[in-house]
């Protein structure tokens, strides 16, 4: 078809629409998905933030900037944006944290390396539902670890993050990142076997220790796959959501709310839709302010370099 | 002459009954145990014709049901029937078309003789058209108390609410929650609900509920409204449970006092065998102003190309309101009937206090008939706050609530 026509085409340059028909055309549904299920829902949604719309989306009743005034006016939007900031920081740095220490020890060629990393990546195959329900046993006090600690002798034991304001966003940080390290190590792993043997022995000739090469030398050869393992591991907590409403259904009171719940809860029992698309074109913008200037990084530096 | 239209209509009635039987859906969030018993009359009595219940149980309160039902209406998956508070919710739903008329099956079986009160009607009412069959009453105005409770602390059962406050300190003394109370946010917003009518009275609540006149909230009456929320707050701080009939439970058993509950709690001291006046006491209106809202549960019939599900569908709610159904359905879940003709004998203590208010006419409209969802969910979140957050002072919270009644809608 459109390969064999260029081919016949002969000493005539091909023009670069068409090289590589095939492959353009099986994308074609894909494409055709992106530009009208993201892009176009995404206007969809963004106009209808702007109107009075309540169960039903109201087009025709324009109402300016009313929602977001209301939104940012509401305790409880504020708290969870500061909810999944808290999240966010901690849960980014930790699992990379995490993920690497497991994956470099894993990598120093143990024995049963398989056993251990089946293991650590169990829990990413439970859906947030259940790693939720499982951890709000565990960190329930009279079920679960205080209960147990108390029982080994210790009375004063005090562990009961789920019911106290303050740090109950601690408290599902922990079940975030038992899910989800597991598999940031798993990617991180790969990463580490990608890199060539011959940079492990010249550095072992030039004698420097191990750590000091898994810092300065591997970590930076990672680079690509620790852009893959961010950018996985973000998405995940912009959309955090059913791990919230299975430990705490966001209490005690409104300490554990994340604007996931907010915008499901606006939309569909308060029967506000105007309100919960400013809040979602609101967590759309918080990630186009963290990716654009890092596309721009990534992207746009190559062409200079 | 009359006796042909007799028989012609007597033959109507044959060949529409003669259309093959439909299964119906009913989608509901009745799922606890009372509730259960209750919604099965329903189904014993539309089995019984020659179409099949389907049963739709939705399990969650209404905040969690009311989403998905309302999401497959919208999504074009309509269930056959389903339950729905009667008031603002399906006002949307009405407007677009989605809901099936019902007025015919209203005139015919003359409804707007038989629905007491007839503001339940009414709210069914779009433009002078009937969009939803009405099954029960509900009302929100009850405080439980638990006799054995009182018994451990060795203080009588308090008849009001200012007894009730006067006796917290025996409880806890005895090592009692004083006031029982769930984390659900409807629970918290509810139980305050309760309070302003009881304290503040009807003028102020319906200056303040149906009015939407902030300077009321701001008024003296509802100043000792909220210092009273702020003792109750602090009364029921150890009753860390989540679900409305773990705290009624709480109360069955004696851990705690009291639960301001609606009347459906009724269900939960049934099945566990207690008695009215013997086991514990129920007082309309926290015993200080014996008024009952009358919000309720109304079945709503989503719109169905197939004109034999619509026979079916109008079948069912004449069904709804007929006499045995309702005292069958009512007995069970321990709430009260829509039609004032029939004989509740059987009832027990508290709901005959409650059909004696409902007789005389002390009667308020449910904030669900009043308040648009939007500001309910307002006040929710508000009021979940405010009962679990002891650093908000009365003051602030009246701030606030007065702050969304003035920009209701």
């Amino acid at each position: 078809m459109a390969v064999t026509d260029t081919g016949g085409a002969g000493a005539k340059r091909p023009s670069r629409l068409f090289r590589n028909m095939s492959a353009k055309i099986a994308s074609i549904p894909m494409i055709f998905t992106a530009v009208v299920v993201f892009i176009g829902c995404t206007i969809w949604t963004i106009y209808h933030s702007f109107t009075r719309s309540r169960l039903l989306p109201a087009p025709e009743k324009w109402v300016g900037l009313d929602n977001y005034e209301r939104l940012w006016g509401e305790n409880r939007w504020l708290i969870s944006i500061e909810n999944l900031a808290i999240y966010g920081a901690c849960s980014l740095i930790l699992s990379l944290t995490i993920g690497f220490v497991l994956a470099a020890l894993l990598d120093r060629k143990i024995r049963f390396e398989n056993t251990i990393r089946t293991i650590i990546l169990y829990p990413f195959a439970l859906s947030f539902v259940v790693t939720g329900l499982a951890w709000q046993w565990i960190l329930n006090p009279s079920l679960g670890l205080q209960n147990v600690v108390r029982q080994w002798g210790w009375e004063s034991f005090t562990f009961d993050p789920l019911n106290n304001p303050e740090i109950v966003i601690f408290g599902i940080l922990i079940a975030g990142i038992w899910q989800g390290s597991g598999f940031v190590m798993v990617l991180l792993l790969a990463g580490m076997r990608g890199i060539d043997e011959d940079i492990w022995k010249a550095s072992r000739v030039e004698g420097i220790p191990t750590w000091k090469t898994y810092i300065f030398i591997v970590i930076p050869m990672m680079r690509p796959v620790f852009v893959t393992a961010l950018v996985i591991i973000s998405s995940g907590i912009i959309k955090v959501y059913d791990l919230v409403v299975a430990q705490t259904s966001g209490g005690p009171g409104i300490a554990s709310e994340v604007p996931a719940k907010y915008v499901i809860e606006k939309m569909f029992q308060a029967q506000n839709l105007g309100l919960g698309f400013a809040a979602s074109t609101m967590m759309l913008l918080s990630v186009l302010v963290v990716l654009i200037p890092w596309a721009y990084l990534e992207f746009g530096g190559k062409k200079n370099g | 002459m009359k006796l042909t239209t007799k028989l012609l209509s007597a033959s109507a009635i044959v060949a529409a009954s003669s259309v093959s039987a439909v299964e119906l859906e009913v989608t509901h969030w009745w799922t606890s145990g009372g509730e259960a018993a209750a919604v099965s009359e329903f189904a014993k009595a539309f089995d019984a014709t020659e179409h099949t219940w389907v049963d739709g149980a939705i399990a969650g309160s209404g905040g969690t049901a009311r989403p998905i039902i309302i999401s497959r209406i919208l999504g074009g998956d309509p269930m056959g029937a389903t339950q729905l508070n009667h008031g603002r919710q399906a006002e949307e739903l009405i407007e677009a078309g989605l809901l099936l008329d019902l007025t015919d099956v209203a005139e015919a079986e003359g409804w707007k003789d038989i629905v007491n009160p007839s503001s339940l009607l009414d709210s069914c009412t779009v433009d002078g058209r009937i969009y939803c069959a009405p099954v029960n009453i509900h009302s929100w105005q009850w405080i439980w108390l638990s006799h054995q409770a009182y018994a451990d602390a060795g203080t009588d059962v308090p008849t009001n609410w200012d007894e009730f406050v006067a006796s917290a300190p025996a409880l806890e003394a005895a090592g009692k929650i004083p006031l029982a109370m769930g984390q659900q946010p409807w629970q918290s917003s509810g139980a305050f609900g309760v309070m302003a009518v009881a304290i503040a009275g009807v003028d102020a609540w319906s200056q303040v509920t149906v009015d939407k006149n902030p300077d009321a909230v701001m008024g003296p009456e509802y100043t000792k409204v909220f210092e009273a929320a702020a003792n109750a707050r602090a009364f029921a701080a150890n009753s860390n449970v989540q679900d409305w009939n773990q705290a009624t439970n709480l109360v069955i058993t004696g851990q705690a006092g009291a639960q301001i509950m609606g009347d459906w709690a009724q269900g939960e001291f049934q099945v566990a065998g207690q008695v009215a006046g013997e086991d514990y006491t129920c007082l309309p209106g926290l015993g200080v102003n014996e008024v009952i809202s009358t919000g309720g549960d109304a079945f709503y019939f989503p719109v169905q190309d197939d004109p034999e599900v619509e026979a079916a569908q109008k079948e069912l709610a004449a069904l709804l309101l007929s006499p045995e159904v309702q005292v069958a359905f009512n007995l069970a879940k321990g709430s009260l009937p829509i039609r004032g003709d029939i004989d509740l004998m059987a009832a027990n203590d508290c709901m005959k206090k409650g059909l004696e208010i409902l007789a005389a006419g002390n009667i308020l409209p449910d904030g669900n008939q009043t308040l648009s969802p939007d500001t309910s969910a307002q006040l929710e979140d508000l009021m979940v706050e405010f009962w679990n957050d002891p650093s908000i002072t009365a003051a602030d919270a009246q701030q606030r609530y007065a702050d969304i009644i003035a920009s209701a809608d």
